[in-house]
């Protein structure tokens, strides 16, 4: 394995410690802050900071595949959703006898469905830790899978996309039915409690926004470990030259299936941690357009840079939260005209641009002589 | 050198070679073609070919565009699947029940004739790719360089006159640079068969001839098989040679033996 400290420099062990740290503890304790204060953090903010976390960590699984291993999936909003209802399946069991009917196993929508007793594959779900495991190993075995028959027969480029964006739409279509056993249109939601804390509860949300920046900071450092191997360097080749690869004796089937899998498992964490700070998960997280506006925040961070795909799913999330409330009906135009103009203007994204100033500053002032 | 023969993760397919061959084939033959034929839409790119390569030896090839030279190559390396013919490699290794990374792993190493290499990745990582090793996902995870593994890539930057820009971005070399770092990469894999197509295409004359040195010392402890079209290269190599012409061997022998043979002048060498 990469040894410890060149996963990162050392300036950037520092920034990633200070960064995280600020993220980790600055925002709880301003969140504790009597309301009057100046620097007092709302409650309202506390999810929503969480919210942006899961969609960094998406963001990141993103950025494994297409930025290094050249895979553009449209599909990822898949993984993510699932991972997202394992969490919902759990939260679902602990609502126990609290339901609008009140019957002690079956959740709702299944008594108002008729149902007389639990599907088989909800067993196991009112326990934490296997749900936990499945909201990972779902989307892993889905996605290697899906990725043994897709990259075996070397399907790639935009036909990949395009069965990845299938994939996606098909396990909505799926979900949108009550006879899966998952709530059909409505989903799953009215969650009371989470590992018997009080789901609405600020300190839970703030327990959550915790473990969100956490799993982030961890992920962050795995892609790190990934992409500074050997193996991140295949990747790299995979994506630049495949057939290449292929004569210096590395599977690209095996390396992409790696790739792939482990970008799935990120994104099911990114959902499992999503579903309780938002409280509901509907079929309309399979929908094709959310997986490709994953695209589009890697893209306006900047591909292949990890940090890149961070600063884009805040920047672009930040800038939706704003925009489809001060204007919702032009976000989705904005959105577009967004993808076209980094792909024209900026294909490196903010990251690259950001690079491309710093070249054009004297040197002296970049502080070169201190490299 | 280390030449420890790689592990096979998957059994190796077996053939028996017909005794009634019409080739000439011995213990010494490293590489063995026999019947092969691969056509696109009709075309026959490569039609009934036949060729046997010994072990350490350096063959030059040569033939006019479409001759099927690259075919051939691909044929070898398990790109392209023929549709008739045999492709034995060493004492009875069917190549075309493999893939390319199976191929690769035995012991060919390919040159493509357009240098490919990783223009994203430096001149060192490169050649830490092609390093001889472990293949497996998790193993090349873990991978870390050694000392002996550090000084060999050191060694083959040097034999490709890169030392001084290991660092340097792949894709920022000049074309034949990118050609010698492709060549290091072969090197630096320690591959049995070399399979080299156009190797001092765009090269300088003097480039052109320290590729030729190069070649040159490899022959012997490798088998090397050159394609090219400049005729002043292949003959500094003083190789025997194969003039292919509409997907099958017009002639084979010496340098001389092939530019006075009439039917290789009518169709190549001539005009």
């Amino acid at each position: 394995m990469t040894p410890f400290a060149s996963v990162l420099g050392p300036r950037g062990w520092a920034a990633f410690l200070g960064i995280g740290l600020v993220l980790l503890v600055g925002v709880p304790i301003l969140n504790l802050l009597p309301a009057s204060s100046p620097f007092h953090i709302p409650n309202y903010l506390v999810p929503l900071l969480g919210k942006y976390a899961c969609y960094a960590i998406l963001a990141l699984a993103m950025d494994l595949v297409w930025g290094y291993a050249g895979i553009l999936s449209l599909g990822h909003g898949a993984f993510f959703a699932l991972g997202g209802y394992c969490m919902g399946m759990y939260l679902m069991r602990q609502i126990g006898t609290r339901g609008v009917y009140g019957h002690p196993v079956l959740p709702d929508f299944m008594v108002f469905l008729n149902w007389k007793e639990l599907p088989w594959y909800w067993h196991g779900f009112d326990w934490f830790i296997f749900a936990a495991f499945m909201a990972l190993a779902v989307p892993a075995l889905l996605a290697f899978v899906f990725g043994w028959f897709a990259f075996r027969s070397r399907v790639t480029g935009v036909y990949l996309s395009i069965i990845t964006q299938a994939l996606t739409f098909a396990l909505l279509l799926a979900f949108f039915r009550n006879d899966m056993g998952f709530g059909g249109n409505n989903g799953l939601t009215d969650f009371k409690d989470i590992l018997g804390f009080e789901m609405q509860a600020p300190a839970t949300r703030r327990g959550l926004y915790v473990a969100s920046i956490l799993a982030l900071g961890l992920s962050f450092l795995a892609c790190r470990v990934i992409v500074t191997s050997r193996l991140g360097k295949v990747l790299l080749a995979v994506r630049d030259a495949e057939s290449r690869v292929r004569f210096l004796g590395y599977s690209v089937t095996n390396a992409k299936l790696f790739a792939f899998t482990v970008s799935a498992i990120l994104a099911g964490l990114a959902g499992a941690l999503y579903v309780p700070q938002v409280g509901i998960i509907n079929p309309s997280e399979f929908s094709p357009a959310n997986s490709i506006e994953i695209a589009i925040w890697v893209a306006v961070g900047g591909r292949g840079t990890l940090v890149g795909a961070i600063l884009g799913a805040g920047l672009v999330n930040w800038f939706k939260t704003w925009l489809t409330g001060a204007a919702p009906e032009i976000w989705l135009f904005f959105l577009g005209a967004l993808f076209i103009l980094v792909t024209l203007a900026m294909p490196a994204g903010v990251i690259g641009l950001a690079k491309q100033l710093r070249r054009k500053r004297p040197p002296a002032a970049a502080g070169a002589p201190a490299e | 050198m280390n030449v420890t023969s790689l592990a096979l993760k998957q059994p190796v397919p077996e053939v028996t070679r017909a005794p009634s061959r019409a080739l000439a084939t011995s213990a010494d033959t490293l590489l063995y073609l026999d019947g092969v034929t691969v056509s696109f839409d009709g075309f026959k790119a490569l039609n009934n070919l036949s060729l046997v390569i010994d072990r350490g030896e350096l063959r030059t090839i040569i033939g006019p565009n479409g001759a099927g030279k690259t075919t051939m190559m691909d044929v070898i390396t398990g790109k392209t699947k023929p549709d008739t013919g045999t492709v034995v490699f060493g004492a009875n290794v069917d190549l075309t029940k493999l893939d390319e990374t199976a191929i690769a792993n035995l012991g060919i190493g390919r040159k493509f004739q357009k240098p490919t290499v990783f223009e994203n990745l430096t001149v060192f990582e490169n050649l830490e790719l092609a390093l001889k090793g472990e293949r497996g996902m998790w193993k090349t995870l873990r991978a870390l360089l050694n000392g002996e593994q550090r000084g060999r890539i050191a060694e083959v930057l040097k034999t490709i006159g890169l030392s001084e820009r290991p660092a340097e971005t792949a894709g920022a070399l000049s074309h034949g640079q990118k050609q010698w770092l492709e060549i290091g990469m072969l090197l630096i894999q320690d591959q049995q068969l070399l399979l080299l197509d156009e190797p001092v295409a765009g090269m300088t004359d003097h480039e052109t001839k320290q590729t030729a040195e190069l070649i040159l010392t490899l022959a012997g402890s490798r088998t090397v098989v050159v394609v090219e079209h400049d005729m002043e290269f292949v003959r500094s190599l003083g190789a025997r040679v194969t003039v292919l012409h509409e997907g099958s061997v017009l002639a084979e022998g010496s340098i001389d033996h092939v530019q006075s043979h009439p039917r290789v002048i009518e169709v190549y060498l001539g005009r």
